[in-house]
């Protein structure tokens, strides 16, 4: 079981509150992550990465275990403890004005 | 009971405000879509209950909401807008060739006759088109490949479609406009195009009558004469008599020309409103007063409508998709304005008064007339 903790404004739209958790067959990696996040929740597909590029947006990051993964392979494994459960990816928006 | 329903896009969300006919009493309800930056919201005009919004943020990209109960609840449409073939690219600023890249959806035109039609005009330019309720979206890429796609430039805001007026007597014919490319029209629903600005004079352009590059910041119709377009360009008031072939300026006697808004009453063709702004690098009203003007003659006579308007200390602007009208019997006309007010007049721009005065920063309203 993976953990993920949303933005709070993807946590709306998803109309979920806490964190999410997804079961995962196979590499844990961000894509497969992301592939499993949006398959249960639709309405958050182009919204953490682009729908043709898939390219990770530019103003959210990706962090586990005290680790910035933004800038890693989205094929990269996952830290153990975000495979295990034990830990949470997690996708934060960035502070930025407005 | 006639009533209306103001749909208010802002920085910070959508606000859907209702009254009786006598428009008295509000109700205000909102924010929708709480933190995100809506830049349209409009209804059906065959189902007041069908609504399509624009919703966008620089985290998290595009969305469109929908809803089926007049604003009352929404829920996520289609947000996958991709560009047929090739998206090649347009001029940047500094004129060198840059990509065409999707942003956002800055306007959203529902169909004359078909509630599950929806258009969107968005940045980088073009058009799209739904046919199944904004759950997936079709490039009418025909505009795009015009041929003078090379030359298009951004204008402040970004290089935007942000203007979509569907004809209501000829099914096939389209009115576009771009910030900075022009005003376009397609006579074949959509499939091909020609540019539509000559008669067109912008001094900031090398040639200030080109074909293309013009940065028009609106455009407005009365649905009984859908030959005669108005427009508010960067500078300058134009009308058209024949569908956009040749635009002449009925700027007149405004006090100045520079402007974002435009629209028509909805019982008098020849009654048209604009709301002057100082200048292309000062966006708020002249003198810190805040007034709408207003032609009855389609042009070049314009009187000031201030009644109930701030007439001193006012530095607001009021965007292009900012205004609008109801058609009650005696017509009211709506504007938002940066500042967070939304001012309507139940008398035609007679008399004013906010509904609203502290709402984010306004970047679109429109109405509905309500059975």
């Amino acid at each position: 079981m993976i953990r993920v903790v949303l933005p709070a404004h993807l946590r709306t739209l998803a109309s979920f509150h806490g964190e999410v958790e997804l079961e995962i067959s196979g590499p844990v990696t961000v894509r497969a992550v992301l592939d499993a996040l949006e398959e249960r929740f639709p309405m958050l597909r182009g919204t953490i990465r682009e729908h043709v590029t898939q390219q990770r947006r530019p103003f959210l990051r990706f962090f586990a275990c005290s680790e910035d993964l933004s800038h890693d392979s989205p094929d990269a494994p996952l830290p153990d403890a975000v495979a295990t459960g034990a830990e949470p990816l997690l996708i934060i928006g960035a502070i930025a004005g407005g | 009971m006639s009533g209306v329903r103001v749909l208010v896009g802002t920085k910070k969300g959508a606000f859907v405000l209702t009254s009786d006919g006598k428009r008295e009493k509000w109700d205000v309800r909102g924010p929708h879509f709480a933190g995100w930056e809506l830049y349209h919201v409009k209804g059906s005009p065959v189902d007041v209950n069908r609504l399509y919004a624009s919703q966008s943020s620089g985290w998290f990209g595009q969305l469109i909401q929908r809803s089926n109960d007049g604003g009352m609840t929404w829920e996520p449409a289609g947000n996958k807008f991709v560009y047929d073939g090739v998206p090649g690219t347009h001029q940047w600023y500094d004129g060198t060739a840059h990509p065409w890249e999707f942003k956002r959806v800055w306007h959203l035109e529902p169909s004359l006759t078909d509630p599950e039609t929806v258009y969107a005009g968005i940045e980088d330019a073009a058009l799209f088109i739904s046919k199944d309720g904004a759950h997936n979206w079709e490039e009418l890429s025909g505009l795009r490949k015009h041929g003078s796609g090379p030359k298009w430039q951004p204008g402040a805001g970004g290089m935007c479609l942000h203007t979509i007026i569907l004809d209501p007597k000829n099914p096939s014919r389209i009115f576009i406009a771009i910030s900075a490319a022009g005003a376009f029209r397609s006579d074949d629903g959509g499939a091909t195009w020609q540019p539509i600005n000559r008669g067109l004079k912008s001094q900031y352009i090398p040639d200030p009558e080109a074909e293309v590059g013009h940065c028009v910041h609106h455009m407005a119709m009365h649905k009984s004469r859908p030959g005669v377009l108005f427009m508010q360009k960067h500078w300058d008031v134009m009308r058209s008599d024949n569908a956009g072939d040749l635009w002449t300026e009925v700027s007149g006697n405004l006090p100045t020309d520079f402007g974002f808004a435009i629209d028509v009453h909805a019982h008098e063709p020849e009654t048209v409103y604009v709301v002057p702004i100082k200048s292309d690098s000062e966006h708020y009203p002249l003198d810190g007063q805040l007034r709408v003007y207003r032609s009855k003659s389609g042009g070049n006579e314009w009187e000031a409508l201030t009644k109930g308007l701030p007439q001193s200390n006012c530095y607001v602007n009021v965007l292009r998709d900012a205004m609008s009208v109801d058609s009650l019997e005696s017509c009211g006309v709506y504007f938002g304005t940066t500042g967070g007010q939304v001012y309507a007049s139940k008398d035609a721009g007679d008399n004013w008064f906010p509904i609203v005065r502290d709402l984010p920063a306004v970047l679109s309203v429109e109405v509905q007339t309500l059975a």
